[in-house]
């Protein structure tokens, strides 16, 4: 064999193991989830068969996927540019020598550590109507009583805020990262040059720090499709699918409903809007890795 | 991330011309403060609800008599010492597997120049996008076929190989000087002696970067967890705890907020003693 054989092998056996695993759960996974569209759910006296575009004629006639789509749209819109901009907030903040930054920083990422799922438990009572602290406070200025999760109007607000809590003290960490990484002699000829605080900012920190809200914002766009724990917690979906996000949906129709080739097709859905981020992605970590 | 010694002083003597003084370093570190109390309010909240009788749920008076009674009824009420023990076991497991596999990856992608590795890194990568969440039913078929759901193992399998960490060690092992490899194969050392003696000693701050993350991240999974288990062996924490508190004996804050400081004290107490490694390796598991 010649060295380039030999090291062919060895590159494949040492990527084996991890390669084996992704394609077990990852690239078959999408593949079969492809097929799978196309044919119906296996009965017990019925076994699957193909059944066309069946499947997606039936998606789009769907009120709930329609739902789940402007829920899952609304709350991407109320989540990216909030968490983005309060992350920003935060970092320039606790970059600055402010009062108390050790504890101000551990208190903004606070969220990232606790699990979704038990906070969401304290959330729900913040939510609760009558005695939850939100109503207390509604009440303390006089306000109306508002059921937060059990009226249509404000549920996906609600499940959108506990979401910009858990998010921006993530993302904050990431533009820290990128505000200590500038040079400070920027700052000096900026300041030199007379530039006010908010100049600085608005014409070198900001178009400067444009990789990593590139970087965050992807990241942010498929949190946004993929977080749903507090929803198991605080409405399951409810009032009237007013908080089904798409990912939601999928569980409920494939482990609620058992409808394995609707669920399949929805799979589909997702996985093409996450193709779409993707390829914004790829040519993003593209650049990013020829820099070094 | 470590600059030079001589760099670090000279950045510390400068001063920055835009350091917020008087006034308004006053009303930034309000503005600062204020945010952080309110981003801090639920685990307050959690705090108070469970160290005061039932009856302070609802009621802030600075007088109400302290208790740890909610905490042993949260711990009567469910098997959490099992759930903890699943918990560890789950994440010890994800997190072995992460690191071997990982390694074994990123150092073919990142030394050996071989034939289809260009692609075998796009397919990799590809799961940075399509993340296992999005793939529940199929990894649920998959699994039920080779009988493992209601097992550990089922819910660390889809995991156990991560695109992320193979990226991450990729690039790390990158930036090991080539020289080093070279005087390890001179002296007659195997590739994988030389991946164990050269290339992991040199990444020992990516892993501990990687392992913190990782561990969060799957102490704190939820939902494919609640998919593969159904049984108080294989359940982990945050299962453990849904269950719990939807079961139907009524809703008592006290005992829930005691039983959700229990289950994140663990990562809560890791975090507070290792503040700055954590958010510094948040920081560069981020930028590279």
């Amino acid at each position: 064999m010649n060295n380039r054989a030999t090291a062919t092998v060895h590159g494949w056996l040492l990527l084996l193991p991890a390669m084996a695993c992704l394609v077990i759960f990852t690239h078959w996974p999408a593949v079969a989830s492809f097929i799978e569209s196309f044919h119906s759910t296996p009965k017990a006296r019925r076994p699957a068969r193909f059944v066309g575009l069946d499947n997606y004629e039936q998606l789009l006639a769907d009120p709930i996927f329609w739902k789940a789509m402007s829920n899952n749209l609304w709350f991407a819109l109320g989540t990216i540019p909030a968490s983005i901009a309060l992350a920003l907030l935060m970092a320039v903040w606790v970059n600055d020598k402010i009062v108390g930054r050790t504890w101000v920083r551990m208190a903004f990422f606070t969220p990232t550590i606790l699990p979704m799922i038990a906070v969401a438990n304290i959330w729900l009572f913040f939510f609760t109507p009558q005695y939850g602290l939100l109503e207390q406070i509604v009440g303390f200025f006089g306000g109306r009583s508002t059921n937060w999760l059990g009226s249509q109007d404000t549920a996906l607000s609600a499940i959108t805020i506990v979401a910009i809590w858990k998010e921006a003290g993530f993302f904050m960490i990431f533009y820290l990262a990128a505000l200590q990484a500038l040079p400070p002699s920027l700052g000096e000829a900026a300041a030199i040059e007379g530039a006010s605080r908010w100049t600085y900012f608005r014409r070198i920190q900001f178009p400067l720090l444009m990789p990593t809200t590139l970087f965050v914002l992807i990241n942010a766009v498929i949190n946004a499709f993929r977080m749903i724990d507090h929803i198991f917690v605080m409405t399951r979906g409810g009032p009237d699918n007013a908080t089904t996000l798409l990912l939601f949906y999928i569980y409920q129709v494939g482990f609620s409903f058992w409808d394995t080739a609707y669920a399949a097709t929805l799979t589909c859905v997702l996985l093409a809007l996450l193709a779409l981020v993707a390829f914004v992605q790829y040519g993003f970590l593209e650049r990013r890795t020829h820099y070094r | 991330m470590s600059a030079p010694a001589g760099q670090t002083v000279a950045a510390a003597t400068r001063t920055d011309p835009y350091a917020p003084k008087g006034l308004s370093l006053t009303l930034e570190s309000i503005g600062a403060i204020l945010l952080a109390l309110l981003w801090i309010l639920p685990l307050a909240y959690a705090v108070w609800a469970a160290i005061h009788p039932a009856e302070f749920t609802t009621r802030f008076v600075l007088t109400a008599p302290l208790t740890l009674d909610n905490f042993t009824r949260a711990w009567a009420a469910a098997p959490f010492a099992r759930y903890f023990l699943n918990t560890f076991v789950l994440v010890t497991m994800i997190l072995a597997f992460q690191l071997v596999l990982g390694t074994l990856a990123a150092y073919a992608l990142a030394r050996q120049d071989f034939w289809g590795r260009d692609v075998a890194f796009a397919l990799i990568l590809a799961q940075l996008m399509i993340m296992p969440d999005a793939l529940i039913v199929e990894n649920y078929r998959t699994l039920a076929k080779v009988s493992l759901i209601d097992t550990i193992p089922a819910i660390a399998l889809p995991y156990i190989a991560s695109a992320f960490g193979i990226f991450l060690l990729r690039q790390t092992f990158k930036t090991v000087p080539k020289e080093l490899d070279d005087a390890a194969r001179v002296e007659g050392a195997s590739p994988l002696q030389v991946l164990m003696k050269v290339y992991v000693p040199l990444a020992k701050p990516t892993y501990i970067a990687y392992g913190l993350v990782s561990v969060s991240y799957h102490w704190n999974n939820f939902l494919w967890p609640l998919l593969v288990t159904n049984s108080v062996e294989s359940r982990p924490l945050t299962v453990g705890l849904q269950v719990f508190s939807s079961s139907d004996q009524g809703i008592d804050w006290a005992v829930i907020c005691a039983a959700t400081l229990m289950t994140s004290a663990p990562l809560l107490v890791g975090f507070l003693l290792f503040q700055r490694q954590f958010v510094q390796s948040f920081m560069r598991a981020g930028i590279k």
